[in-house]
């Protein structure tokens, strides 16, 4: 113990071996190896060598701009439809839950026992073509009479919305349970609106929770291949199911590789850029 | 694994500890390897497991996951086998396993299933990546159909031996459909059907069904006929016609009338059909591709048991025995009298022991085609990456 006591100034390193370590042989570790792999040349066949094949970055942006483009336009239209189904969910839960209140999570939480695959095939039996939701959406006129949802657009980005609400539900939860109700009382005190009191009281409290909300969504949703592949048509395919068939079918690991990282470098920017335009320093500091 | 004892945990040690040095001293006294390898003489051993790895509804499994043939091999030889339904479909099968074999670890398996439509085992055997088959212990080798018996990739069959063979052709729900369709002029442009036709993401397969009603040889691909085929069915896609590209899942959309027709295989809605009678699948009209799923040792594999096993899958009563479960066509001689007896509707299905006629409408893909790297990034942007 006495060890301890003479060495104090060691305790937050120590405190962070575990993690670093852990993100060094994970993650730093594999990242540096998929950069060295994006920047080799060659084929499966003839083998890959090191060449700074700066070129599978170019290839990588040209060929599949469509995807990339896809890719973030369906995530986008998933987190903003997330956020617009979870909040008003969320804010109802917190606010008038009551003694429910774990209960409505735990309804939130319930089908995400089941794994991704199998709650994605199950909207192949919901969507499909001789099924009721497209039955009754037809006799509306709403769909065409030869009209269908599955293997449309429609189908992959509800995919997404549906499998990553819970990324969205839950942080968003955790920041509107936290308001002190006193505070929208004091600003209704203050003649507030109720609408006022919650767009200069409730709303800002919360965007720490929209924030993190946002990003657990639109981060994965973005890499996402599993709801385009089996909800969607090829038209409907992200960079995710690129990268995955490079990866696992074509053996291209430069061309996947490059491709991750374009990606990544994407996602990094955007992050950025929205986290600069909310100030999330000052939102979650 | 779990209910492993201490000492069959230090006894299994022990064992894997003489294979790892056995074959090690062999080689290291043999100056050739290869003398070394075909004068190993005196008894062989069988080891106590098997680990077979093949594709989903390919044995005669039940509920209970009792196989009759596998259990059959245990009462005769002691084996037991270890029965993986781990092989979805080939090139994602091959991605999986390439990395340790490349790097000269064992996969952990004693035989895999891999269709000589695709690049993959003749990949195999080019790479060194499988053991040579004991022929001493297939005296049933002579089983093997003549026609199967010298394919491009393994011309002696020194490392390869078929499971099943198949035909790719075009199954239909006639509730939707009302009459089967059976050419592909109207699975890619009859538009009654826009939306609800899939293809298949095996290149050999719908490339060979397309390129034959294109009147082109799907067993000698030149890039002419190749790019005509591809223009075809792109445009089917772009239509909106073709809806998806799958792999054996258009089993469920089939079944359930979100799909009117699709390129498929044969066995598969042979199997499908006793569920739903509105399934029929039918050679389309211009013909299509037969193929042959090969039973490969992957390196580290254990040649004599994985050998014996393929010994007793070409008894022919055996063959019989899973041709009529599994209703592909089976690769043993004396097959189909055997299956008369288990089965006699069966034994005359054309699709199961395919007659004369079946077999003139069949063709097999060309090879050289499989590995053409322009061919195949072409196929891979088709179907949607």
């Amino acid at each position: 113990m006495s060890w301890f006591f003479r060495h104090r100034g060691l305790t937050p390193y120590l405190l962070l071996a575990p993690g670093l370590a852990w993100l060094t042989a994970f993650f730093l570790i594999p990242l540096g190896f998929l950069a060295y792999q994006s920047l080799q040349s060659g084929t499966f066949d003839f083998g890959y060598s090191f060449t700074w094949e700066l070129y599978n970055y170019w290839d990588a942006i040209s060929r599949y701009r469509e995807h990339l483009i896809r890719s973030f336009l369906y995530a986008g239209l998933a987190t903003v439809i997330a956020l617009l189904v979870a909040y008003p969910l969320t804010y109802w839960i917190a606010f008038r839950g009551g003694r429910w209140k774990n209960f409505f999570l735990l309804l939130i939480i319930a089908p995400f026992f089941v794994t991704y695959l199998i709650r994605t095939l199950a909207w192949q039996t919901i969507l499909a073509d001789e099924g009721t939701v497209v039955g009754v959406l037809r006799d509306l006129h709403i769909l065409e009479p030869g009209g269908r949802l599955l293997a449309t657009s429609t189908a992959v980005v509800a995919g997404i919305t549906y499998n990553f609400l819970p990324f969205m539900a839950l942080p968003l939860y955790v920041a509107l349970e936290q308001i002190d109700p006193k505070l929208i009382e004091a600003a209704q005190d203050l003649y507030a609106s109720r609408w006022k009191a919650f767009l200069r009281v409730t709303l800002p409290l919360s965007l720490p929770g929209v924030f993190a909300g946002t990003l657990l969504t639109f981060i994965p949703a973005a890499g996402d291949f599993i709801n385009a592949q089996l909800l969607g048509t090829p038209k409907q395919h992200m960079v995710g199911n690129v990268i995955q068939s490079k990866f696992l079918e074509l053996i291209d690991y430069p061309a996947a590789a490059a491709l991750s990282f374009v990606l990544m470098a994407i996602i990094l920017v955007g992050v950025v850029t929205y986290s600069r335009l909310l100030g999330s320093e000052r939102l979650t500091g | 694994m779990t209910d492993l004892t201490r000492s069959e945990l230090l006894r299994r040690a022990a064992l894997g500890g003489a294979a790892l040095s056995i074959p090690g001293f062999l080689a290291a006294c043999g100056g050739d390897s290869n003398t070394a390898a075909t004068t190993t003489a005196g008894p062989k051993e069988l080891a106590k497991t098997l680990k077979f790895s093949n594709w989903t509804l390919y044995i005669d499994r039940d509920e209970k996951t009792k196989s009759r043939t596998l259990d059959q091999f245990k009462q005769k030889h002691g084996v037991t086998v270890q029965y993986f339904e781990d092989i979805n479909d080939n090139a994602t099968y091959f991605g999986k396993i390439q990395r340790p074999l490349s790097q000269g670890q064992s996969i952990d398996r004693d035989i895999v299933v891999l269709t000589d439509n695709s690049r993959f085992p003749g990949l195999l055997i080019q790479r060194g990546w499988v053991e040579k088959l004991d022929k001493s212990a297939i005296p049933n080798f002579a089983n093997l159909q003549d026609s199967l018996k010298s394919p491009s990739f393994d011309p002696d069959r020194e490392y390869s031996l078929p499971w099943q063979s198949g035909i790719t052709g075009i199954a239909s729900n006639l509730k939707l459909t009302k009459t089967p369709v059976t050419s592909v002029d109207q699975l890619l442009e009859d538009k009654k059907l826009k939306g609800k036709v899939t293809l298949l993401t095996e290149m050999a397969d719908t490339m060979s069904v397309v390129m034959l009603a294109n009147g082109d040889d799907p067993a000698k691909v030149d890039d002419a006929a190749f790019d005509k085929a591809l223009k075809r069915i792109q445009s089917a896609v772009d239509s909106g016609q073709v809806r998806q590209f799958t792999g054996n899942d258009y089993t469920g959309p089939l079944s359930r009338g979100d799909l009117a027709a699709c390129i498929s295989w044969s066995g598969d809605v042979v199997q499908l059909t006793a569920d739903n009678p509105n399934l029929q699948w039918n050679l389309a009209e211009s013909g299509g591709d037969i193929w042959t799923d090969n039973m490969l040792i992957p390196k580290g594999g254990d040649a004599y048991t994985a050998s014996t096993f393929m010994n007793f899958v070409y008894d022919p009563k055996i063959a019989a025995q899973l041709a009529v479960y599994i209703n592909y066509v089976s690769p043993v001689k004396g097959a189909k009298e055997e299956a008369r007896k288990l089965d006699p509707a069966l034994a005359d299905n054309p699709l199961i022991f395919p007659d004369e006629e079946t077999l003139s409408k069949t063709v097999i893909f060309d090879s050289e085609a499989l590995s053409n790297q322009d061919y195949l990034e072409k196929w891979q942007s088709l179907i949607g990456a």
